[in-house]
């Protein structure tokens, strides 16, 4: 019984980390309806960018992540004034397009440079022994990141003054330019924030499992599927739905092959959208 | 009149050379290039209806080409049944399939919709991966009985080959069909805005489900003849995401909505994609290539390679489709 119990926690942690990614996700949805197909690349992009940095300076990649989140940051930045300002406002096909063109740009260089062989961020924290299961430092200090990081942005969003300009541009993009707010730079900095949140988690990941090139695309998916059980365009809704799949996981393990478990959450993914489109946390009206 | 227009015999004779120019000189290098280039024809033209007819974005077609091939594979080579009747058999049921997903997912609009279907891709692709008849992860072997029915490998794989190009000319047909039909005009509304086309009276839903269910077949069965050919199958490359999003790729760079466009950009892209693969020093940059191609398109041309001619020649849309 314990088994499962371990399980379900080690699912939680891990969860926190899909919730992170799923955050900036969201995040990018909400304030300027574009479904961000870069963010897989991005992802990888942050593990990546954690293997370099610790590999050069071999600090805890924990401390790595300010370098990550800035970097990720302005790389935001960048991408949303080459690939998305432009399609803003544009039919939904257009802004899903250049977002994977972007995607395939990324994987791409990172292919030719990386190849598509593993890598793996050697580190490692001292566990924690709970009876007969040990939970090894590395998941708890990744979980206690993404929860400090999500606790950070839902701070910046409601205290400081750019937070409420981007919540106030999710709202009503109108109405927040007549209240003298430039909405251009609010969905740059927007963007900048989910792509630093993507870069992140992708640190994060890199901590717990070796990665390739091409590991963002699962975390892409099961963002999707995060952002969807919380309702596009809540961030932070994202978090807790993110531990909820991640718990689900956990409950499954003991039980079926993991090979299972996409299949599980895909068709749930479905039968969410289908019955649920503004997520289960969603408000019935809007 | 499907005869009178100039563009159908435009496609049947594209087709006759698809056919004869591999033929003259038995040239089996020439066939494996064409055939590639016929399948993505089938397959770009096909999504065409979705995102260019009716303008819901469809990023999980692949589906229909994964699962049609997986079922084909199973008939011909587990159960010994000829290769022209479980194609049939399999577009079909992959028609059905689509029928009711699309009876379910149809219902949301946009980015929901697109959403939707990589969730219907990936527990397809996942359920297939856990099932058992069908080799799980490891996928499946063409038993060599399947292709001595057709009188050996090397004339059962030109057979296949007619039979694929038969299914291009088909899926260009069709595609031209339901662009001067009735249907299509109300899947051109649906585009435009589907709450005054279905005021006007168009019955949207059962519109879109069956052209979701017809966008189905012809790739399904197209699945049947490639995978046959290939002689092995397994779920990563039958339900392949990136092959899905190429498919959208091919149509915005010729042109979505348009016949030509989806079958001129089909065979483009797939031209430039083999040329970067097969070359030392771009194949590794194929993507990148690939990428900002279509964000040059994306941004500047969003008409694609059809929409800068007919904005050019005004008269060409009567003869080019």
């Amino acid at each position: 019984m314990s088994g499962i119990f371990a399980s379900m926690l080690d699912g939680l942690l891990i969860g926190s980390i899909y919730g992170l990614a799923a955050m900036g996700l969201s995040l990018i949805w909400g304030v300027m309806n574009v479904i961000n197909l870069t963010h897989g690349a991005m992802i990888a992009l942050g593990m990546f960018g954690t293997y370099l940095l610790y590999s050069a300076l071999t600090t805890s990649p924990y401390l790595l992540l300010l370098p990550i989140i800035g970097g990720g940051l302005i790389l935001g930045i960048v991408v949303y004034w080459i690939a998305i300002h432009w399609v803003i406002g544009r039919p939904m096909l257009m802004s899903l397009l250049s977002t994977f063109a972007i995607n395939m740009m990324i994987i791409g260089t990172g292919t030719a440079l990386w190849s598509t062989s593993p890598y793996n961020v050697n580190f490692s924290l001292p566990g924690l022994t709970i009876g007969e299961y040990t939970f090894t430092g590395n998941h708890i200090a990744a979980a206690s990141a993404a929860v400090v990081i999500a606790l950070a942005l839902q701070l910046f969003l409601s205290k400081t003054r750019p937070g409420k300009a981007i919540r106030a541009v999710t709202d009503n993009r109108e109405a927040a330019e007549l209240m003298g707010i430039s909405s251009t730079t609010v969905l740059a900095l927007a963007f900048g924030m989910g792509i630093a949140l993507a870069a992140a988690s992708g640190a994060l990941v890199s901590t717990l499992f070796p990665f390739t090139i091409l590991s963002g695309a699962v975390y892409q998916l099961k963002s999707f599927v995060v952002t969807v059980l919380a309702g596009l365009g809540k961030p932070f809704g994202a978090l807790v739905a993110g531990m909820l799949l991640g718990l689900l996981e956990g409950v499954v393990t003991p039980f079926i092959a993991v090979s299972w478990i996409p299949l599980i959450e895909f068709a749930l993914f479905v039968v969410v959208l289908v019955a649920f489109p503004k997520g289960i946390f969603g408000k019935a009206a809007s | 009149m499907i005869l009178k227009r100039p563009f159908f015999w435009l496609i049947l004779v594209i087709s006759g050379l698809f056919v004869y120019l591999p033929l003259r000189g038995h040239d089996v290098p020439l066939r494996e290039d064409l055939v590639l280039v016929a399948i993505a024809i089938i397959l770009a033209s096909n999504l065409n209806l979705m995102i260019g007819y009716t303008g819901y974005v469809n990023f999980g077609h692949i589906v229909f080409y994964g699962l049609g091939g997986y079922i084909g594979f199973y008939l011909t080579s587990e159960r010994g049944w000829n290769l022209a009747l479980a194609a049939l058999a399999a577009g079909v049921a992959v028609s059905l399939f689509a029928l009711l997903f699309g009876l379910g997912i149809l219902r949301l609009r946009g980015a929901y919709f697109a959403l939707a279907t990589i969730g219907i891709l990936e527990a397809v692709r996942a359920f297939v991966a856990n099932f058992n008849p069908w080799g799980r992860s490891t996928g499946m072997y063409l038993s060599f009985e399947a292709y001595k029915v057709l009188g050996g490998a090397q004339r059962a794989l030109w057979t296949d080959y007619y039979f694929i190009i038969f299914v291009m000319a088909l899926s260009l047909i069709l595609s031209l069909r339901i662009k001067i039909s009735k249907f299509g005009l109300g899947l051109f509304a649906i585009r435009e805005n589907e709450d005054a086309a279905a005021v006007l009276g168009v019955n949207t839903t059962v519109y879109k489900a069956v052209v979701y269910s017809v966008s189905a077949f012809l790739p399904a069965v197209a699945g049947v003849l490639m995978f046959y050919k290939n002689g092995m199958i397994d779920p990563f490359v039958a339900f392949e995401f990136m092959l899905s999003l190429e498919g959208i790729v091919m149509l915005m760079l010729g042109g979505q909505g348009s016949v030509t466009g989806a079958a001129l950009g089909a065979g483009m892209y797939e031209r430039l994609r083999s040329t970067l693969l097969t070359s030392p020093k771009l194949s590794d940059f194929h993507l990148v290539i690939a990428g900002g191609l279509l964000l040059i398109v994306v941004l500047f041309a969003p008409g694609g390679l059809i929409g800068w001619l007919y904005r050019l020649v005004p008269r060409s849309q009567k003869v080019i489709e």
